[in-house]
């Protein structure tokens, strides 16, 4: 093994999480396709990167035969164009250049295009349309918070460097003793392995979290709590008051949330409560808050869907023009009822995380996959398309979970096609078996309709 | 190769080139204007129409995070106002803040051919980069936020004035932006750092740093003119939307000081003040503002004209959209980032009866009856935040049609009206030559843009030609015929093709010493890397450098282009 | 008793091995119990329980925490397959099922 073998690609970036680190040392070792070492990535960064070399696979497959990629495309394309309700799901670990494409092909056929936000995030981009949200980029989180609120999410394991680089022990600008400078706050069902890390812990009682936040937008405004409180959510009054103190004493507050909020009964009033809750405490202070976003660049799907349709997720285009109704026009629900007839995933699992009556549905439509591993969706597809790792063998534009692009640095190359290229070649087939994009019925063929 | 048009009969205003309605051929060939075209040429006749260039948009807000927050906002805003796809076009969603396509599109079908984007912070360029792929047919650039710069800042504060002028050209180049933003500058250390306070005055103390506004303002407004940048630094003052303001705007330009300055959206920097019951109430000061914009040739402005419905605010004044909040917003976006800028966003209505939408209604279209030079009293809404664009015709009407005038003024209310000098300006009307100045002509020459705005020899072929029509309105939204880079994108007002756009941008020479002071402020401050913070020059697809005053004229359009 | 689906560090790591290697079967087929409710239902580490909602049924071992850590009558398991067959589909008009504080019925599974 010599040393031309071995590369080192330094400021790359990590998409396993949407914190999106590009402060990573790889070093590769070229003719293995392997990456050896990745300095500065966490725990799961270090899997990610370690986990995804190149495995011998087929680079399709066709009804569980071995297939080209093209003989891939030809069956795919078939099969969206023929589809009477065709939706295109999932997203959120690949390039933005490939959801571009994404986008283009649901609203070249008339179809669905909706994200893995709505089964995550959804519900605080509901809460955040009727709400809005004050909130910050994490190098502002960094150089100026003092009092950071994580809610309903467990950093310590599912983005470890939330603590490490961005929120609660790097030296900022105006936080120069870093942890020592901060208070940090834990507020969750049950003690998981972040608490160690907070100065003060909040267990609530599960689906109490509305009280809670309600409660504290009253205790910031002034008004007052009965102490019965305590018996409904588990969170004595005094702690509440204290709490609530504390927030428009700070300097910089941070409210960071996660799924414990989203994914629970109340799901965007919970988020809508929270994000008000923040915004309410700009009347004293400087307060921002923030989802805390699960996969690598789920907010660079959410950005494209957005400039492209005007809407963040469940995109409907079965009218010609895009259509926003979550319930209706999202996966969950369009599986769980039976109506989707074809499906198109890319970078996702739905059949390893969805309800139950959604996976079954997913079994009896044909279903085309691209995902670099074989996946439980995967194996049910119809047309299984073996494709590169964004970040680690192609390149592209991802989004960190607040909003910062950043362009990723490949480490080695791969046999397999990218994500783009296998959905821009599923897009011109798909254009030449249906003559350009297709036009609802009544609608003037090539007019601006202003 | 090259493909050939041309344009016959059609009554032509290009104001750079003195054409005032002459009738006069246009010949194109690859793209831009030549004195000749073979015989056979394909021809439309614009016999009885108005050939005019295609507009150009010196100031709105189309891509990068900020608008696309504002779309992710409001689906209340897109529902009633979609956009079909055809066979050769994206569908989208319209309102306030359209999806991208739809927003080149629209643009194209009003007769634009190119918009600048006018605010963006640094670390999201490529956001906006994205977007603006994703808008089709216009050519566009954007203005890159260096007001609240923390290291330009310090380097200011330190008396490292040759530094400065290095480092702000580099973050001009490593964005691929087209000149330098400032607005309210100072805010982002009193919004950020002092809990939610302001710039009032532009000799307070900026937070923690040893400067003032004056001082900020003046190091910018020197540091684009060394560098020869072609558009100057374009400057949202302090204090916009506060009573009195007139005052901070007088004394903003004064800074200048003969060196070339943009004021944006100036009317809502031309209010006077008068004690209300409670508060003072707004009063017009547009005779000032424009009197002096009239008599410092260095100086020049957009109007930023206010119209009545919905709108979006969005701006980087962070605590002017919190202030906002307080007149019936219900939801609202405060976005911070890092070492640079921030946002505020909300929807927000104009009223006729409201007071004080009245009296900004007022000013915008006093400050243009009240211009002297239309070089440099430029069209602008601020899209969207006095306006949609697609109001554009409607103001054209509005300055062009004194009875139309009258009616809309008869509906405001009145006591604005006293409030303002609209009724002594008002016998004024635009003529098309005018128009073609304030929309085409003056922007770009403005921008610095050489071949934009005109249809001389070389000139880019973007050409709008509109059916002459009484009702101005009516003429300025739907133009006959759209040409950009000599391609028919409208024809008999339909829509024929799709193209990509360039995206314009700067690209000033400096020190790349440099690199070694700003590299260290990004290990410590930033939470990405400095060698992924500049934008590849890869990651644009068209695009072409405007060459600076100190680099050699003519740069060509990029391969692909 | 109240389910919390979520992630899990072993979980991510395992992920990325492949949904289909031991590793993620193993952490997505466990759940955390709280101890005293363990003892109660008379269950040791590794035992099998079957959990059960009006949608569906999933077989899992279990795993103690203790009370401080994880409250009595709650239990914790990280995302997959076996928490996909107690999920209902009905999103309440959101997109988003539940996947949180589900109530499930709690058995032991005798030994095979």
């Amino acid at each position: 093994m010599s040393d031309d073998n071995i590369r080192t690609v330094n400021d790359a970036t990590c998409t396993f999480c949407g914190c999106v680190c590009d402060d990573i040392a790889l070093t590769v070792d070229v003719a293995e396709h392997r990456i050896t070492k990745s300095q500065n990535a966490c725990v799961l960064g270090k899997a990610w990167f370690k986990e995804h070399g190149v495995e011998e696979r087929p680079f399709a497959l066709i009804g569980g035969r071995e297939a080209s990629t093209e003989e891939g495309v030809e069956e795919a394309a078939r099969i969206l164009a023929e589809a009477r309700y065709p939706i295109i799901y999932g997203l959120s670990d690949t390039t933005c250049e490939a959801q571009r494409v994404a986008v283009s092909i649901a609203d070249m056929i008339g179809g669905n295009v909706d994200t893995t936000t709505s089964v995550c995030h959804g519900p605080t981009g509901m809460a955040f349309q009727s709400v809005g949200e004050s909130t910050a980029s994490l190098g502002e989180i960094k150089n100026r918070a003092d009092l950071i609120i994580f809610w309903g999410g467990n950093p310590a394991e599912a983005h470890p460097r939330l603590f490490s680089r961005y929120a609660v022990t790097p030296k900022g600008m105006y936080t120069p003793n870093g942890r020592k400078d901060r208070t940090v706050v834990l507020v969750d069902v049950r003690r998981t392995a972040s608490a160690p890390v907070a100065d003060i812990f909040l267990q609530v009682k599960p689906g109490t979290d509305f009280e809670v936040l309600w409660a504290l937008r009253a205790l910031v405004k002034g008004r007052k709590i009965d102490a019965s409180i305590e018996q409904r959510t588990g969170i004595a009054l005094t702690v509440l008051e204290d709490l609530a103190a504390r927030m428009k004493r700070c300097n910089f507050g941070v409210l960071l949330f996660g799924m414990g909020l989203t994914m629970t009964r109340g799901r965007h009033f919970n988020a809508g409560a929270l994000l008000a809750l923040a915004a309410d405490l700009n009347e004293f202070t400087h307060f921002v808050a923030a989802p805390v976003r699960g996969h690598g660049n789920v907010t660079g799907a959410d950005n494209v869907v957005s400039w492209q349709t005007g809407f963040p997720f469940g995109v409907n285009f079965s009218r010609g023009y895009p259509r926003f109704n979550p319930g209706e026009w999202t996966t969950a629900d369009l599986l769980a009822r039976g109506e989707a007839d074809a499906a198109m995933i890319i970078a996702s699992d739905p059949a390893a995380n969805f309800a139950k009556a959604a996976i079954e549905h997913l079994r009896r439509i044909p279903v085309i996959t691209l995902d670099p591993k074989t996946s439980i969706t995967s194996q049910l597809a119809r047309v299984a398309f073996t494709t590169a790792t964004y970040g680690i063998n192609t390149p592209g534009t991802v989004y960190r979970m607040d909003g910062v692009p950043i362009s990723l640095r490949p480490a080695f190359p791969s046999p397999y096609p990218s994500d783009e290229q296998v959905l821009t070649a599923i897009r011109s087939r798909v254009r030449t078996l249906l003559g350009g994009n297709r036009v609802p019925a009544g609608t003037p063929l090539g007019a601006t309709a202003t | 190769m090259g493909s050939t048009l041309r344009i016959v009969n059609g009554r032509v205003y290009d104001p750079a080139n003195g054409l005032d309605g002459v009738v006069q051929d246009i010949c194109i060939q690859d793209g831009r204007i030549v004195a000749a075209v073979p015989p056979d040429t394909k021809t439309v006749d614009a016999r009885g129409m108005v050939v005019m260039p295609g507009g150009v948009d010196i100031h709105c807000h189309i891509a990068g995070s900020k608008v696309n927050m504002a779309r992710k906002l409001q689906p209340e805003d897109h529902r009633h106002d979609v956009h079909l796809r055809t066979r050769v076009s994206r569908s989208g969603t319209g309102g306030t803040v359209p999806s991208t396509f739809t927003t080149g599109y629209r643009y194209a079908a009003l007769g634009y051919t190119a918009a600048m984007e006018a605010a963006v912070t640094p670390l999201g360029a490529r956001s906006t980069l994205e977007e603006l792929q994703d808008t089709p047919i216009i050519d566009k650039g954007f203005f890159v936020l260096v007001g609240n710069n923390v290291l330009l800042f310090r380097l200011l504060q330190e008396g490292r004035l040759e530094e400065f002028r290095h480092a702000l050209a580099w973050w001009i180049g490593a964005t691929k932006a087209y000149a330098p933003k400032l607005v309210n500058p100072g805010v982002d250390a009193m919004w950020k750092g002092e809990r939610n306070a302001n710039i009032t005055t532009l000799d307070q103390k900026i937070g923690p740093f040893d400067l003032t506004p004056r001082k900020v303002i003046g190091a910018f407004i020197q540091a684009a003119n060394d560098l020869g940048l072609p558009h100057p630094v374009h400057i949202h003052c302090n204090n916009l939307g506060h009573s009195g303001n007139y005052t901070t705007t007088l004394e903003t330009m004064r800074i200048a000081d003969g060196r070339r300055a943009h004021i944006t959206h100036i009317q809502f920097h031309s209010y006077g003040s008068v004690a209300g019951k409670t508060t003072d109430n707004p009063t017009s000061k547009a005779r000032e503002i424009a009197d002096f914009v009239n008599t410092h040739p260095n100086i020049s402005a957009d109007v930023g004209a206010v119209l009545f419905g919905r709108s979006t605010s969005m701006t980087a004044d962070a605590p002017l959209a919190y202030m906002l909040r307080q007149f019936g917003g219900h939801k609202w976006i405060n976005a911070d980032s890092e070492n640079e800028s921030g946002c505020g966003i909300l929807p927000f209505t104009y009223q006729d009866q409201v007071y004080t939408n009245a009296l900004q209604w007022a000013i915008g279209l006093e400050l243009f009856l009240l211009s002297d030079d239309p070089w440099r009293m430029v069209f602008s809404t601020d899209h969207p935040n006095g306006g949609s664009f697609m109001s554009y015709p409607k103001l054209i009407r509005l300055l062009m049609d004194r009875e139309f005038r009258k009616e809309e003024m008869a509906k405001v209310n009145q006591k604005a009206l006293d409030n303002s000098g609209l009724r002594d300006c008002h016998a004024r009307e635009y003529s098309l030559y005018e128009i073609a100045i304030i929309t085409r002509a003056g922007p770009a020459r403005l921008l610095g843009l050489t071949t934009k705005g005109h249809l001389g020899i070389g000139a880019d072929a973007d050409i709008t030609i509109y059916e002459e029509d009484a009702d101005k309105e009516k003429m300025f939204s739907t133009p006959r015929y759209v040409i950009k880079d000599g391609a028919l994108v409208i024809e008999d007002h339909e829509f024929r093709s799709e193209a990509e756009g360039r995206v314009l941008h700067v690209s000033p020479d400096y020190d790349p010493g440099i690199e070694q002071v700003i590299q260290p402020f990004f290990e410590d401050f930033y939470t990405v890397q400095f060698a992924n913070y500049p934008v590849d020059v890869e990651y644009l697809h068209h695009h072409q450098v405007v060459p600076t005053a100190h680099q050699p004229a003519g740069a060509a359009p990029s391969p692909g282009a | 008793m109240t389910l919390i689906g979520g992630r899990s560090s072993r979980q991510g790591t395992a992920l990325c091995t492949g949904k289909l290697g031991a590793d993620y079967i193993d952490v997505s087929t466990t759940v955390e119990m709280n101890v005293e409710d363990m003892a109660r239902l008379g269950l040791q580490t590794d035992s099998k329980v079957r959990l059960r909602t009006a949608t569906g049924e999933t077989i899992l071992r279990c795993k103690g925490r203790e009370t401080k850590d994880l409250p009595k009558g709650l239990l914790f398991m990280a995302y997959g397959p076996g928490s996909s067959q107690l999920m209902a589909g009905d999103t309440a008009g959101t997109g988003m099922p539940l996947s949180k504080n589900l109530q499930v019925e709690v058995e032991p599974v005798g030994p095979e």
